[in-house]
């Protein structure tokens, strides 16, 4: 009974909308990449039919729109099929960009939750402070990131941590946000009940704000983790593609290398469900040991 | 090293924190000067981050390819006002804010349309918050080569970065009235378009503006990244990358206050818009929005 209401409630739209959007994807691949396929034939000198046409535009070298299953085997040749060591392997691309995006994250996450508690206990902190994290938050900050890459390799560091400051820059102002709104969700009746037990600030703090705040920083988590993503990434680009998911887009976009950019377009789409997905997995687990879901 | 400048750099950040936390502390009867005190105090901080950045550069030697002090990226704006005015027009008025009016308002219609077919809804709502996690800033190579170098490549990023936070948005916004108010609608004899225009657009614009705002800065950043990638010789993004390659620093850092003022501008009326619009909203009846 509930399989059947999930098969029909989910799985059944979902794969609709995807089956749909695959078929499309096909049309358009077909229009897009017979143009081409019509000069050849055209240099050649003669005309190409329909049915000669179709299946040529699905096996282009280098097509405008590579098909589906074009995307997929170049997923799967450069995953599967080389070692995971060899630079040619989407898997160390990523693998790259990941731990970038991990250190950033880690570092990003905590100064983000020591700020915000400082903001909670610090009246003059919140109000000078407060502002400018919203305001730092319309700002292009991936604007910058070319810059700080260049600028730390000017002075010696390189690699890794890099990238991870652009990550931590990122994703700490959601947690920052998320975090102060936990933190002053506990009601005024609860902190009047901590005040009855004679709880002291530390207390008070880790018996009712800090629980109470687990929600928020989980929610503002999943956005961190997708947007230190995106900066491992975008802070990739002004290396000169050396490693990384970000190069491989880049090196992709140099020499017309369609397949490839749209291999690694799935591949950061999966590293970044990922992610989401375990601070999911995280958010549940910490829940349930709160007991706040049966 | 310059060690007068960076004393008095930091005797001005310990008073100006004193200042302050005074100013904090200290309760004001007046309305007028209460809410001059709250515009002051970040201010304030504001000003202090400035003049420790230019103390700590001045008083260390700092060279300026690292990190060059306020004044001088202020000179630098003041001095290349005709550039940086061609970069905002290039990327800004013509990429941005024509991606911005297309993604959104597309995504504005998708949802509409799809609000009458749960079906679809179920369907495209999962894929809609997905997408919105992925790193969509990486089809700006793809859209360059499809639209060539110039802004149309960058509008046809700017579209697809803020469609789905519009869509998804849009459609939990349209689901967010009550039974009880739409059964009130049903006695009223409207059809789905009067329930729409009159009860659940309204009850929608809050999650639409939220949308907006997010969107307002995802449709800078992916302007301005998509620029990385390929563009004729004029662009915010353009000049970001080629000033950091020819280490003019300075340059870069005043594209970068030019970028925050048009980004915070941008994101102030959308939110002066908002608090027009939904102004029976209980976050702007209480004066906060």
């Amino acid at each position: 009974m509930e399989q059947a209401s999930f098969l029909r409630g989910r799985l059944l739209p979902i794969g609709t909308v995807l089956i749909a959007l695959i078929a499309l994807w096909y049309v358009f691949s077909a229009v897009l990449n017979a143009p081409f396929e019509r000069d050849t034939a055209a240099r050649a000198g003669g005309t190409i039919g329909f049915m000669e046409l179709l299946p040529k535009t699905m096996a282009q070298e280098r097509p405008v729109l590579p098909a589906p299953h074009q995307v997929f085997a170049e997923l799967w040749d450069t995953t599967v099929n080389k070692a995971i060591t060899s630079k040619r392997s989407l898997v160390y691309h990523a693998w790259v960009t990941l731990s970038a995006t991990l250190l950033g994250f880690a570092m990003g996450a905590l100064l983000g939750i020591l700020l915000a508690i400082a903001i909670v206990h610090n009246r003059a902190m919140d109000r000078s402070l407060m502002p400018w994290v919203i305001a730092s938050q319309t700002i292009p900050i991936l604007a910058i990131a070319p810059m700080i890459i260049v600028v730390l390799n000017a002075i010696g560091i390189s690699g890794l941590m890099p990238k991870a400051l652009i990550s931590t820059y990122l994703s700490f102002f959601p947690i920052v946000v998320g975090m102060v709104k936990g933190l002053r969700s506990p009601e005024q009746i609860q902190l009047d009940l901590m005040h009855t037990y004679n709880a002291s600030p530390a207390q008070t703090f880790w018996k009712l704000r800090w629980p109470a705040s687990m929600p928020y920083l989980f929610t503002s988590l999943k956005v961190a983790v997708a947007i230190s993503l995106v900066g491992a990434i975008v802070g990739e680009l002004p290396t000169g593609a050396v490693a990384g998911l970000g190069a491989r887009l880049l090196a992709g976009s140099y020499y017309g290398q369609t397949v490839q950019i749209w291999a690694a377009l799935f591949m950061a789409a999966g590293v970044a469900a990922l992610l989401v997905i375990i601070v999911g997995i995280a958010h549940n687990l910490v829940l349930k040991r709160m007991g706040a879901r049966a | 090293m310059n060690a007068s400048i960076l004393i008095a750099a930091v005797v001005f950040w310990l008073a100006a924190w004193a200042f302050n936390e005074w100013l904090v502390r200290r309760k004001f009867y007046n309305p007028v000067a209460d809410r001059a005190a709250r515009l002051a105090v970040p201010l304030i901080f504001g000003a202090t981050i400035l003049v420790l950045w230019e103390g700590i550069v001045r008083g260390f030697n700092v060279p300026s390819v690292l990190l060059p002090p306020p004044s001088m990226i202020w000179t630098r704006l003041i001095g290349s006002v005709p550039t940086l005015w061609a970069d905002f027009r290039q990327t800004f008025l013509k990429s941005v804010l024509v991606g911005y009016a297309l993604g959104c308002g597309l995504g504005f219609l998708v949802a509409i349309l799809i609000d009458r077919s749960p079906f679809l809804q179920k369907g495209l709502l999962p894929l809609g918050n997905f997408v919105s996690a992925l790193p969509v800033i990486g089809v700006a190579p793809i859209m360059v080569m499809w639209f060539g170098f110039d802004w149309q490549s960058k509008v046809a990023v700017v579209v697809i970065m803020t469609f789905f936070p519009m869509l998804v948005n849009t459609v939990s916004g349209l689901a967010a009235t009550s039974h009880m108010e739409r059964d009130l609608m049903r006695t009223y004899a409207a059809d789905w378009f009067q329930t729409l225009v009159k009860l659940r657009l309204p009850a929608a614009w809050p999650f639409i503006f939220n949308a907006l705002k997010i969107n307002s800065t995802l449709a800078l950043i992916g302007a301005i990244v998509a620029e990385f990638f390929g563009t004729p010789i004029v662009g915010m993004g353009f000049r970001i990358s080629t000033e950091v390659g020819r280490m003019n620093v300075d340059m870069v850092w005043a594209e970068i206050a030019v970028a925050a003022v048009a980004g915070s501008v941008f994101y102030g009326i959308v939110a002066l818009v908002e608090r027009v619009v939904t102004f029976w909203h209980p976050s702007v009846r209480g004066g906060q929005a």
